[in-house]
C-alpha cells in the first residue's frame, strides 16, 4: 500500500511495527523448529514406516471425509445461499457449532453416538461394523470439525452469483440442475475450491476430536504428541518438520490445480 | 397468443392486483409504468420464474400456470447484461441451443447465422469482459433467439445504454418484432413505448390503469397518474416534411395544421410532443421568435396545484399550463379567442418506423 502524501507518518510507523511483531509471532516458532531439527534426523525419520502411514492416512482420510461430505454440502451451501426461511438464523447457527466448542468435546460427543452402546454405533455393530478406532470414525471427526468452513465458504460463493443469470438460464431451457452444473458451480469456483482446501487443511490438522474417537489407527497430529508425550521435543520435532513441508507442498498443489482449472473454464 | 386472467401476487408490502390482458401474435406490447408498480414482477411471472398467488396464464388456448419456465419457450432479456462471463461469445450464444441436442456442425452453423445477425461474427472466441456494452446486449439478443421463442420479454433492455446504442438497439428490436417475433417489453420511458409498441399498457401501483395503443394512451389519458406519468398531454401523429431550412422540419397533422420542429434524421411517420409548459398564451397576436403560432378558443380551464390547465382548440386540442399570476393579468375565460405559440426547439419528434 503506497503511503497518502509524503513524510514521516508516525501511525504508519506504529502499525508497521505492530504488524512485523504478529508476523514473527508466526514465522519465528516455525523458524525456530526447522533451524533445530538436524536433516539427518528429518531424513532418518521419513524412512520410519510409522511415519510414512500416519501421513498418507491422514492426507487420504482427510481428503476423503471432504470429497464424501462435500457431495451433500455443496448443494445445501447453495439452498442456504438462495433462499430464505423461518428459523435460517438457527440453521446457520448450528453450521457454526463446530467452530465454537472445543474440539475434545466435539470427540466426546461424537464418541456418543457412533460406540457399540448407542443407537448408530449399535446398528453397525449388529451388521459386524465396529466405527470406533476405524478409519471412518476418523474422517467422521475430521468432518464434524472442518465442514463448517466449506459451507460457509460456498454459500458466500454462491450468494455472489446474480440471480439474474440464473434465472436467464432457466428461460434458456436448462432444467435447475443443468443451471446449478453449468452456471452456479462454475462461477462459484473459487469460493468452493476455498471452502474445500479450507476444510482438508482442517481436517488434516485435527487432534482433539480424532484422539478420542480413534487413537489408532495413528493420524499425524496424534503421532506427533505421542513421540513429544514418550520421547520428548526433540523426537517430536521431525515428524513435525515432514508433516508441515507436506501440508504444506498439498495444498500449494491443490491451489495450483484449482487455479489452472478456473483459467481453463 | 398470450393471455392473463385475473393475475394476484403479492409481495412485501406491495402487489399485482387483477392483472389482465392478451398479447396476439406478432405485437409488440409495452408495459410501462415507474419503477416499483410491478412490471418486472409480471414479467417473471409471465416466464414462470415466480408463480401468481391467484389466477392464470394462457398459451394459444392451454393453461401454463403450473408449467416450468424452460418448457415454456419464452426469451427473457433483464436490464443488466446478463451474460455468462466464463463463456465465451461462442458458448454463450450456444447455450440454449446445447439444452435440444444438436448436432455438432448444427450447432456450429446456427451460432454463425446468429452471430452474422448480430454483427458479432467477429467476437465468437472472446469472453464477455472483453465486449462493449452494446455487443454484450447483442450476444444476448443473438443468445436469447437462438431457440427462436415463441415470446421474447423484455425487462429495460434499453434502460443502462447510452442513447447513441438505446437508438440502435431500438431499431434492432423493431426489425425483431417485423420479423413476427411477439414481444412483450417492460419500461419506465414513455418515449421507448411510443418509438416502439402497437400497444401500450399504463402500470401502477400493480395495476393495469389504462390499455390502447400509444395514441390512445398518450393522447387520451385516462387518469390524472397516466397524464403526469407520462407528462405529455400535447402529443401528435403526424408526418414530417423537410422546410427548407436545415434541420428545420414541418410535422403535418394534417392539411390544416402544421408545427415546426426540429429533427436529427428525417423519418416520414413519428409523433410530436411539447411540454405544456412550453405553450405561451396572448391575448394579441404575438410578435416573437416563435414558429408556432396559432388562434383558438379556449376550451376548458382547469385549476392545478401550481396555477392552472388552460386547454385551447386551434383546430386540433393544445394543452397549455400557466400560473395563477397570469392567469389574472391577461383575464381570460372559456369561450374567449386566444393566441397560442411555442418554440420549434421545445417540440420534441419521436420516430416510429426507421
Amino acid at each position: 500500500m503506497a503511503a497518502k502524501g509524503t513524510g514521516f507518518s508516525w501511525f504508519r510507523f506504529v502499525v508497521m511495527v505492530l504488524g512485523g511483531l504478529v508476523l514473527l509471532f508466526i514465522v519465528a516458532p516455525l523458524l525456530g523448529m526447522f533451524i533445530h531439527t538436524p536433516l539427518s534426523d528429518v531424513a532418518h525419520t521419513a524412512t520410519e514406516s510409522e511415519v510414512t502411514n500416519s501421513v498418507w492416512l491422514t492426507i487420504w482420510v482427510s481428503m476423503a471425509a471432504t470429497v464424501v461430505f462435500a457431495i451433500a454440502a455443496i448443494p445445501f451451501a447453495y439452498f442456504l445461499a438462495r433462499n430464505n426461511f423461518p428459523l435460517k438464523k438457527v440453521v446457520l447457527g448450528i453450521i457454526d457449532l463446530p467452530v465454537v466448542i472445543p474440539h475434545s468435546a466435539a470427540g466426546i460427543a461424537l464418541l456418543g453416538i457412533i460406540s457399540k452402546q448407542s443407537v448408530i454405533g449399535g446398528m453397525f455393530s449388529s451388521l459386524g461394523i465396529e466405527l470406533v478406532g476405524t478409519r471412518v470414525a476418523i474422517a467422521m471427526a475430521m468432518a464434524f470439525v472442518s465442514i463448517p468452513f466449506l459451507i460457509n465458504a460456498a454459500r458466500e460463493g454462491f450468494a455472489m452469483v446474480p440471480e439474474k443469470l440464473e434465472k436467464t438460464a432457466l428461460t434458456l431451457g436448462a432444467s435447475p440442475f443443468q443451471v446449478f452444473f453449468t452456471i452456479s458451480l462454475p462461477l462459484a469456483w473459487r469460493s468452493v475450491v476455498s471452502g474445500l482446501v479450507l476444510m482438508f487443511a482442517r481436517g488434516m490438522s485435527e487432534f482433539g476430536a480424532v484422539i478420542i474417537v480413534a487413537y489408532h489407527p495413528m493420524v499425524a497430529p496424534i503421532l506427533i504428541f505421542e513421540r513429544f508425550n514418550q520421547f520428548g521435543l526433540k523426537y517430536a520435532r521431525p515428524v513435525t518438520v515432514i508433516f508441515i513441508v507436506i501440508s504444506l507442498l498439498v495444498f500449494i498443489a491443490l491451489r495450483l490445480i484449482a487455479n489452472k482449472k478456473i483459467k481453463n473454464d | 397468443m398470450i393471455e392473463l386472467q385475473s393475475i394476484s401476487k403479492k409481495f412485501g408490502d406491495f402487489a399485482l392486483e387483477n392483472i389482465n390482458f392478451e398479447v396476439d401474435e406478432g405485437e409488440y406490447f409495452m408495459l410501462l409504468g415507474p419503477s416499483g408498480a410491478g412490471k418486472s414482477m409480471l414479467l417473471e411471472i409471465i416466464a414462470g420464474l415466480v408463480k401468481p398467488d391467484s389466477g392464470a396464464v394462457w398459451l394459444n388456448g392451454n393453461d401454463i400456470t403450473d408449467m416450468p419456465t424452460r418448457k415454456r419457450k419464452f426469451g427473457l432479456v433483464f436490464q443488466e447484461f446478463t451474460v455468462f462471463p466464463h463463456m465465451s461469445v461462442f458458448d454463450n450464444i450456444a447455450y440454449p441451443l446445447k439444452r435440444l441436442r444438436y448436432s455438432r456442425s448444427e450447432l456450429n452453423s446456427r451460432v454463425a447465422e446468429l452471430a452474422k445477425q448480430f454483427s458479432i461474427e467477429k467476437l465468437l472466441s472472446r469472453f464477455p469482459e472483453n465486449l462493449s456494452g452494446g455487443e454484450k446486449q447483442r450476444m444476448v439478443l443473438a443468445r436469447t433467439l437462438a431457440c427462436k421463442p415463441k415470446l421474447l420479454l423484455l425487462d429495460e433492455p434499453l434502460s443502462s445504454v447510452d442513447v447513441q446504442l438505446s437508438m440502435e438497439l431500438r431499431s434492432l428490436l423493431r426489425s425483431i418484432n417485423a420479423q413476427g417475433q411477439t414481444i412483450i417489453h417492460v419500461t419506465h420511458d414513455y418515449e421507448e413505448a411510443i418509438s416502439l409498441a402497437t400497444r401500450v399498457a399504463v402500470i401502477n401501483a400493480g395495476k393495469i390503469e389504462q390499455m390502447g395503443s400509444a395514441r390512445d394512451v398518450f393522447q387520451n389519458p385516462k387518469s390524472e397518474f397516466i397524464a403526469r406519468f407520462t407528462g405529455v398531454h400535447n402529443f401528435f401523429p403526424v408526418q414530417l416534411k423537410a422546410s427548407g431550412n436545415h434541420g428545420l422540419y414541418i410535422a403535418q397533422l394534417n392539411s390544416d395544421i402544421n408545427f415546426y420542429c426540429y429533427a436529427d434524421k428525417i423519418a416520414k411517420v413519428g409523433y410530436v410532443c411539447f411540454s405544456e409548459n412550453a405553450v405561451v398564451l396572448s391575448v394579441n397576436e404575438p410578435n416573437q421568435s416563435t414558429v408556432n403560432v396559432f388562434r383558438g378558443v379556449i376550451k376548458e380551464i382547469i385549476p392545478q396545484r401550481f396555477g392552472f390547465e388552460v386547454m385551447v382548440d386551434i383546430g386540433t386540442r393544445v394543452v397549455s399550463h400557466i400560473t395563477w399570476e397570469a392567469m389574472e393579468r391577461l383575464g381570460i375565460v372559456e369561450g374567449v379567442e386566444i393566441w397560442i405559440s411555442f418554440k420549434a426547439s421545445a417540440v420534441r419528434f419521436i420516430s416510429s418506423v426507421d
